[in-house]
């Protein structure tokens, strides 16, 4: 059998692979934290929650609504993004003018109510969702195991974040969204409805989140703790990218969940850490962030 | 006598008076600690501007160290809690170094972040019991005599303990570096300008914030005779950041009142609506947000302010 350094191929390629699609995860919700961040100063803390919101809108649908999961997909997304629209109206659109911190705190009490609602509903323990049939099974690629679902969320995922980048960098829609983040009052006097893109902004973002939570319900037990401490993480993939740049939140994800799966092949005690232990390298060493501009 | 005094002597007769008055003493020592926890707190972002998302790790820590050097190595009680303390003062050394290289949300998010890896380390190192915490940590004596066994003297070396430390606060923010802190504070390139060693501060304060957190912890972890990892968790760090912002942050009362209703509101809910009080919690924290960001102290004395502006004649 192949070895790297004592460890058997297969184990890393495994954990890799692993990595990776946590690492996607990583990606799509520090994509959805950078865009809201950028345009409404605001860090999402119920970043987590509405993940968690998003798998359990898929699996509430299939348990009670027999909504499968290709459906869950695109519903999912729309009926938390909803949520997120109708919270950024009701609540949020009131800290714009305060101290970010405002903010913070706001969308952290949002995701304790969310958790608890959730807690008291399904209780603490997970709900498991099936693998839609299309993607079961596995690639046999000779030197590892690839199953299917997990080569899926890759390419979804990576498709997805491509796309927002795309958007955002490359399409008319994302030069007034960039606009608005430097100057809302001038893109305002444009004659464009800078509200009404904060607003759709944070839904967007939302959505993203809760679409990373259906791809993963699959692959992880749906439960109410899901998100709370995914979002820790994802701050600090953010704070190492620098929460500035797409392509850097992208980027930091995939990566930063690949060395915290080869972490697990080589010293498993720290794989839970390892990520924060890499941001408090980065700090000392571009305190900006790998990506980001002071 | 200003008004402001007597109600503080009052106070602090009301808490000599408490173990006799009924009021069932380990409640008391816990909302102590925990106000002594929002206290330093307070010291960090109430005066010094900085919102660390991670303050649980320096009371958890503290509470472990204490816990583990009292029951399996022997220590006396005092040294137990200076030793805990110094543990907690390190760690905050370590931490600040790193945190603040960043502010405001970035601060926030580190903070959260380190203290995760503290959470990791307390479930994992061989001498925190993992799951099941440290337990059947001995009160011990003080100064070798005093026992500390019976509720009421542990009650009044609990309660001693939390009138220092807000002496001792209070001591800080009056302090020259007390208002170098609040220029830091209110306008940070300014005090740059005018010659501070802005980051030498703002790691002072740091370290002193997650010491007397410490002091917290290591308190808690002899009143109630156990150590877990729900001192360590981040839920502990949103509690601790909600009786600040509730009680008033940036008010010398403001944390105590705060850790006051957070506490006995787990302590009546938690029996009797399960998961709806982590619900009851968040609601507070969106209504604190939206409607009244001073606190009650905080509005409290705005509403004095006016009162007395509006009771004066314009000169």
């Amino acid at each position: 059998m192949t070895e790297i350094f004592g460890y058997p191929l297969p184990v890393i390629l495994g954990q890799l692979m692993l990595g990776l699609v946590n690492g996607s995860f990583y990606a799509m919700l520090s994509l959805g934290l950078a865009v809201i961040f950028g345009l409404l100063g605001v860090v999402n803390f119920a970043h987590g929650a509405f993940y968690m919101l998003g798998a359990y809108a898929a699996y509430v649908g299939l348990d009670s609504l027999g909504i499968n999961y290709w459906f869950a997909l695109v519903l999912a997304p729309l009926v938390v993004g909803a949520l997120g629209i109708v919270l950024e109206r009701l609540l949020l659109r009131h800290l714009y003018k305060l101290d970010p911190l405002y903010g913070l705190l706001l969308t952290f009490g949002l995701a304790l109510i969310a958790e608890g609602v959730m807690r008291d509903r399904f209780g603490s323990s997970g709900q498991s969702y099936p693998v839609p049939d299309a993607l079961q099974g596995v690639f046999n690629l000779g030197f590892m195991i690839l199953p299917i679902y997990r080569a899926w969320v890759i390419v979804a995922s990576l498709a997805i974040c491509f796309t927002t980048w795309f958007v955002i960098e490359r399409t008319r829609l994302g030069s007034t969204l960039r606009a608005a983040t430097e100057n809302p009052k001038l893109v305002q006097a444009f004659g464009i409805n800078v509200p009404i893109i904060v607003m759709l902004t944070y839904g967007a973002g939302v959505a993203l989140a809760a679409l990373a939570g259906v791809l993963s319900a699959p692959v992880i037990q749906v439960n109410p703790l899901m998100g709370s401490s995914l979002v820790i993480v994802v701050f600090a993939v953010v704070v190492i990218g620098g929460m500035g740049s797409i392509f850097g939140a992208i980027v930091s994800g995939l990566v930063l969940g690949m060395v915290e799966g080869l972490t697990k092949v080589v010293y498993p005690e720290a794989s839970n850490v390892v990520v924060f232990l890499i941001m408090a390298i980065v700090l000392f060493w571009r305190p900006a962030g790998l990506f980001g501009k002071e | 006598m200003r008004p402001v005094t007597v109600f503080y002597i009052l106070l602090v007769i009301a808490g000599l008076l408490a173990p006799w008055l009924g009021v069932y003493p380990v409640y008391l020592m816990t909302l102590f600690c925990f106000a002594i926890f929002a206290s330093a707190f307070n010291l960090l972002l109430g005066y010094g501007g900085m919102l660390s998302f991670g303050h649980a790790a320096f009371f958890g820590f503290a509470s472990y160290a204490t816990s583990w050097l009292v029951t399996s190595q022997g220590y006396s009680t005092l040294a137990g809690i200076a030793l805990g303390v110094l543990a907690s003062a390190l760690l905050g050394l370590v931490v600040g170094l790193i945190a603040i290289r960043r502010s405001g949300i970035y601060f926030a998010m580190i903070t959260l972040a380190l203290s995760q890896v503290v959470y990791f380390v307390c479930l994992q190192a061989p001498f925190t019991g993992g799951e099941n915490g440290l337990q059947g940590v001995p009160r011990g004596t003080l100064f070798g005599w005093l026992p500390l066994k019976a509720d009421e003297a542990m009650y009044y070396f609990v309660f001693a303990a939390l009138v220092a430390v807000v002496l001792f606060i209070r001591r800080i923010v009056h302090s020259p570096f007390g208002q170098v802190l609040k220029a830091i504070r209110e306008n940070e390139p300014r005090a740059i300008s005018l010659g501070y060693n802005v980051n030498r501060y703002k790691l002072l304060v740091f370290v002193l914030s997650a010491s007397l957190a410490g002091l917290g912890g290591s308190l808690k972890s002899l009143v109630l005779g156990f150590a877990t990892l729900s001192d360590v968790l981040q839920s502990t760090s949103g509690e601790v950041i909600l009786m600040t912002l509730l009680g008033g942050a940036g008010t010398f009362l403001g944390p105590v009142m705060g850790a006051g209703i957070v506490v006995t509101l787990q302590d009546m809910l938690s029996d009797r609506v399960g998961s709806w009080v982590s619900v009851i919690i968040g609601a507070i924290f969106v209504v604190c947000v939206l409607a009244f960001r001073r606190g009650i102290v905080g509005e409290f004395q705005a509403l004095a302010v006016r009162w007395s502006n509006k009771r004066k004649p314009a000169t």
